[in-house]
């Protein structure tokens, strides 16, 4: 077990070392001089060279890499160009934010999708299946921003049940868990109707196998059946698929970000984005580079210590 | 007492392409404490049997007429669904074909073994002990440390005595066990054959031993249902089936046994022909379009004749012995 883990561990950090090259590339090839963007049209030609100067960029590209790269391993993402801050210091500032977006995005498609899907399967071809079919897949089509100006414009606009803007007033947990109910479901709506589909499918499978006629056999109740002997099993691909959807989900959640006017991650992005403020995009796409890596690390060790065959395999 | 009593028992199934009459007037008793063995080839509806009698039928089948009779008070074919799951495991428990699958992958034993008691007014710790002293009974090594094992960390033939030992630790009126020692070798059935027939001593209880295996049934039956093609073509005692066959496929069946070959051959007998399809039964025997015994009268339905002590076959030519040493 300790040894897959630390397997995995080092396949997660070869793999963020590939992103954080990509990266690089991507920076560096961007056109534009991050140095005279930083500091304006009217800038003096010193000026710009002392900024270049400090911030490496006159340096030959293969000790620019790396300085990023073992800076990077020892936390240092450098400096904001504006404030001056440390990069780090910026991110992490915003991160649980998007962290607290991302966990409400998988607590609405877990707690909607996997009874959804459970209930679905156990009965199959009735009414209630199809409409369960259709909702998912209207749900998966619909983009999450679309869902996310909808959710705004009828919640928030029209019936004013709840807040349309920010991340509520820090420090008052109930303030900010009900700013956090429409973002999240506009992140997690899509992923409802995957779980739903996923576990719909796994669960007619298990349902299928021999060791659920035994149970059957055994006169086990119906709940018992289906909650904890099929849906175990049934949950397992469900799992893996949050783990990659991770990812997707990081991205919907900039949308929403930007949608509700929420601090965070992608709405910092964003605005480093449009102001060119390059040490604040690398910093936060490697950053949340690391975080999906260690999520779905996080999501194979849960199919570990939920699936006894697994666990005797690491 | 009768244990189980199935009378004109009618199973179908609704398909695409019309009912397919799966069980057809299927009758015969599980006596009390006695060990009914039941032979078929694949597809005579064995299985379609089992899942009548404990009232798990597939969505699209259902049980047209007849009746299922247990301990003479209980008539299953009519019983809610809810009092049918409360006879299924202490009162019928039931043993099934595939060893590897028969147990949930992701709970362990012990825990399996806790969760079929869950009836049961005894404490956990009582359960607990229960549980070992089963898998003691069909000695499992070290079976305390064994119920915090999954499935997979067991052989195929421990995992089908951890299902037999799930199966009796129920106490049940009636086991049924479905073809228990097919997936296992040779070496393996006999043990566990072995060990059923011990252990439904021990316990005094009647099984319906489902094979297709003609030794197996010899050594462990009592008594012998041979079903072709979802009908009841012939029962009795094993003495009677086995030395005396009086239907022809019974004869057929029997000659087909490889274990019963005397003379070396270099083909191994087989009966020619198919099963007919059960979605258009023919209005006569079933058997006629393989039969060599087939006459004009045997498109007509045959009767069950009793032949005496309880020996019934469903043919027009039952009072004589079926010719036996022809291979077809």
């Amino acid at each position: 077990m300790l040894s897959y883990f630390f397997k995995r561990l080092g396949l997660a950090a070869a793999i963020v070392s590939v992103a954080m090259f990509l990266l690089f590339c991507m920076i560096y090839l961007i056109p534009g001089d991050p140095a005279s963007v930083a500091l304006g049209p009217r800038a003096t030609e010193e000026m710009r060279a002392a900024l270049r100067e400090k911030m490496g960029l006159n340096q030959p590209v293969l000790v620019q890499f790396w300085n990023f790269y073992i800076g990077a391993w020892t936390g240092d993402l450098g400096d904001e160009v504006l404030s001056g801050r440390p990069v780090t210091t910026v991110v992490f500032e915003q991160l649980p934010y998007t962290l607290a977006l991302i966990v409400g995005g998988i607590t609405w498609s877990v707690a909607l999708g996997i009874p959804l899907g459970c209930w679905a399967a156990v009965s199959r071809g009735s009414w209630a299946d199809r409409v369960v079919g259709i909702l998912s897949v209207a749900v998966i089509a619909v983009p999450s921003f679309v869902i996310a100006i909808y959710a705004l414009l009828i919640f928030a606009v029209e019936l004013r049940w709840l807040p349309a803007i920010g991340a509520g007033e820090p420090g008052n947990l109930g303030d900010q868990l009900t700013h956090l109910i429409l973002p999240s479901l506009a992140v997690g709506l899509g992923w409802v109707g995957y779980i739903a589909r996923m576990v719909r499918a796994s669960m007619l499978e298990v349902l299928e196998a021999s060791h659920i006629r035994t149970a059957r056999a055994f006169g086990l109740p119906d709940r018992t059946i289906t909650y904890r002997y099929a849906l175990s099993i049934a949950i397992l691909p469900t799992v893996t698929l949050l783990g990659v959807g991770i990812g997707q989900m990081l991205s919907s959640a900039v949308f929403a970000e930007i949608v509700f006017a929420r601090p965070g991650v992608g709405k910092l992005v964003y605005d480093a984005i449009l102001t060119r403020n390059f040490p604040i995009v690398t910093g936060t796409v490697l950053i949340t580079t690391v975080l999906f890596v260690l999520l779905n690390l996080l999501a194979d060790l849960i199919i570990g210590a939920l699936d006894p065959r697994v666990r005797s395999s690491f | 007492m009768t244990t189980l009593r199935l009378d004109n028992l009618n199973v179908s199934f609704s398909t695409e392409a019309g009912p397919l009459h799966a069980l057809k007037n299927v009758s015969f008793d599980v006596p009390e404490n006695r060990i009914v063995g039941i032979v078929g080839e694949s597809g005579c509806g064995k299985s379609t049997l089992i899942n009548a009698i404990l009232g798990l039928l597939a969505d699209n089948g259902s049980i047209d007429s007849g009746s299922i009779l247990f301990e003479g008070q209980d008539e299953l074919t009519t019983l809610p669904s809810s009092r049918m799951r409360d006879l299924r495991g202490p009162r019928i428990a039931t043993v099934f074909q595939d060893p590897m699958g028969a147990l949930n992958p992701v709970i362990s034993v012990g825990k399996q073994m806790l969760n079929i008691q869950y009836r049961s007014p005894l404490s956990k710790e009582e359960k607990t002990a229960r549980a070992v002293e089963m898998l003691e009974l069909v000695r499992i090594p070290d079976a305390q440390a064994a119920l915090a094992r999954y499935p997979h960390q067991f052989s195929g033939g421990m995992k089908q005595r951890i299902a037999i030992a799930m199966a009796l630790m129920m106490e049940p009126a009636l086991l049924i066990a479905d073809e228990p020692t097919t997936a296992l070798d040779a070496t393996l059935e006999v043990t566990t054959i072995e060990l059923l027939k011990d252990l439904q001593q021990k316990i005094g209880c009647s099984v319906m031993f489902i094979s297709h295996h003609l030794g197996v049934i010899a050594e462990l039956c009592d008594d012998v249902v041979v079903m072709y093609a979802g009908e009841v073509v012939e029962r009795g005692t094993v003495r009677q089936i086995f030395q005396d066959p009086r239907h022809p496929y019974t004869a057929r069946l029997l000659e087909c046994d490889p274990a019963r070959q005397s003379e070396r051959t270099r083909h191994l007998p087989t009966i020619p022909g198919e099963i007919p399809d059960l979605r258009a039964r023919p209005a006569g025997c079933i058997f006629a379009n393989r039969c060599d015994r087939v006459a004009d009268v045997c498109s007509t339905p045959p009767p069950d004749e009793n032949i005496g002590d309880g020996h019934i076959a469903r043919c027009f030519v039952a009072d004589t012995p079926a010719e036996t040493g022809v291979t077809a």
